[in-house]
């Protein structure tokens, strides 16, 4: 088509194309992309308002400072950057698969979007291990005035103050038998649950150190419905993501697009995943970094 | 060329870069800017006793630094910055309601916690953060 449109001055509201010289299609997956913006935009900033309307909150490097396959060491800000790379990474390889589109490489795009993938999947397979090991990690909180064993859900967190040993010890006193059970079995793996459910209290209560236990109040109970809602909203949008990629891995594969001509469907997908990356940068900001 | 069998409504294109430098330079500058913030997030850690000030401010560095990820994320991997400046404010212009947005609803959580604080007392007191004391059961440093 003619370039010259470009040189002179050209309307680009007198009717017949697009004003913006963009493909209907992609001018509306950024509009949709705006909205979704907002949507998670109000999720972040609602976080914020309770989180800013709290005396107390749990301090991010006690809570994710878990690494997979390293046990019980402290590594606050370690996993949680490794999720960052693998989708920061993801997002390259989504863009060298646009760009191979635009030279109308069919090996570069499959090869490119198949590397997007794995990312995707590496990531939603991180973010599934980071759930799991909040919500069956075993801490031991003081509620009420005995203690308890629980993990991070919706209902309740283990992310309170620290309790003064005096009180804590205290309501070591006060604490049921099946709750000293779990006390005792958690640093004494060796013996088996049906051993300890058989000892006597006074003898669990010995095995009990409760100043190595960094026992805790419960902490906000808006702390868990946020992080799991966001996170799990995010990844939703990762899944859905790498649905579509896998669709595009396909058609790419099928040489849809070599005969159509173009790869922007490629592009539009592209917008998507770009968009999934952008939002983990926030919210990997307001609920590990500040 | 093939370019005639895309939609009817695009006048030109663009020629695309022949090389993927661009993309490379962008993903090196986003991992640096990371490695920024993850520093700045390690020095949060390392040295809690800082000044209420210099916390705060080192957390609205880390606040700009994500920004601009968000900016060479948005202009360069998804190509915004190419588009037809009309375009780009249509995207751009809206997404200014966020200045207010954050802004009034953090004072708004702020606001929220003051008058609690004024009219609660029970609950003042049952959820400041207390000081350590000696004998508290506290975490250990980095590595466990």
């Amino acid at each position: 088509m003619a370039t010259t449109a470009v040189a002179t001055k050209a309307n680009w509201w007198n009717g017949g194309k697009s004003p913006f010289n963009v493909e209907y299609g992609k001018l509306m997956m950024w509009y949709f992309l705006m909205s979704d913006a907002f949507t998670f935009g109000a999720f972040l900033i609602s976080y914020g308002t309770i989180r800013f309307s709290q005396n107390y909150w749990p301090n991010p490097n006690e809570v994710f400072n878990a690494f997979p396959g390293m046990g019980h060491a402290n590594l606050p800000l370690a996993f949680v950057s490794l999720m960052t790379f693998i989708l920061i990474m993801s997002s390259v390889t989504m863009v060298l698969a646009v760009h191979e589109g635009h030279h109308h490489n069919k090996k570069g795009v499959v090869k490119w979007l198949a590397w997007t993938v794995v990312g995707g999947f590496a990531f939603l397979a991180c973010q599934a291990w980071e759930w799991a090991h909040l919500i069956t990690g075993e801490h031991a909180v003081l509620a009420g005035n005995q203690l308890d064993v629980i993990g991070q859900t919706t209902h309740v967190n283990p992310w309170g103050q620290h309790v003064d040993l005096s009180v804590a010890t205290n309501a070591l006193q006060n604490t049921p038998h099946d709750v000293l059970v779990k006390l005792a079995g958690m640093h004494h793996h060796d013996l088996g649950h049906e051993k300890l459910a058989a000892m006597s209290d006074t003898q669990l209560r010995g095995m009990i150190n409760v100043a190595e236990m960094h026992i805790k109040e419960t902490g906000p109970v808006a702390f868990g419905g946020f992080f799991y809602g966001i996170t799990g909203f995010h990844g939703f949008h990762v899944f859905s993501g790498v649905c579509i990629n896998i669709v595009m891995l396909v058609m790419a594969q099928n040489s849809v697009f070599e005969k159509r001509g173009h790869y922007l469907m490629i592009e539009k997908a592209g917008l998507y995943w770009h968009f999934v990356d952008l939002v983990w940068v926030f919210v990997f900001l307001c609920f590990y970094l500040i | 060329m093939e370019h005639n069998t895309e939609a009817t409504e695009v006048t030109y294109h663009h020629e695309p870069s022949s090389g993927t430098g661009r993309i490379w330079k962008t993903f090196w500058l986003l991992l640096i800017i990371t490695l920024i913030e993850l520093a700045l997030g390690f020095s949060m850690y390392f040295f809690p006793e800082m000044p209420g000030w210099l916390h705060l401010f080192i957390k609205g560095m880390i606040v700009i630094l994500s920004l601009a990820k968000a900016f060479y994320i948005v202009s360069i991997f998804m190509h915004l910055g190419d588009e037809i400046r009309n375009m780009i404010m249509t995207i751009v212009v809206p997404l200014m309601l966020f200045i207010w947005f954050i802004g009034a609803f953090l004072w708004d959580g702020n606001s929220y916690r003051t008058m609690r604080n004024r009219y609660d007392k029970y609950k003042l007191e049952r959820t400041m953060p207390r000081e350590m004391k000696s004998g508290d059961t506290t975490q250990h440093g980095f590595g466990g």
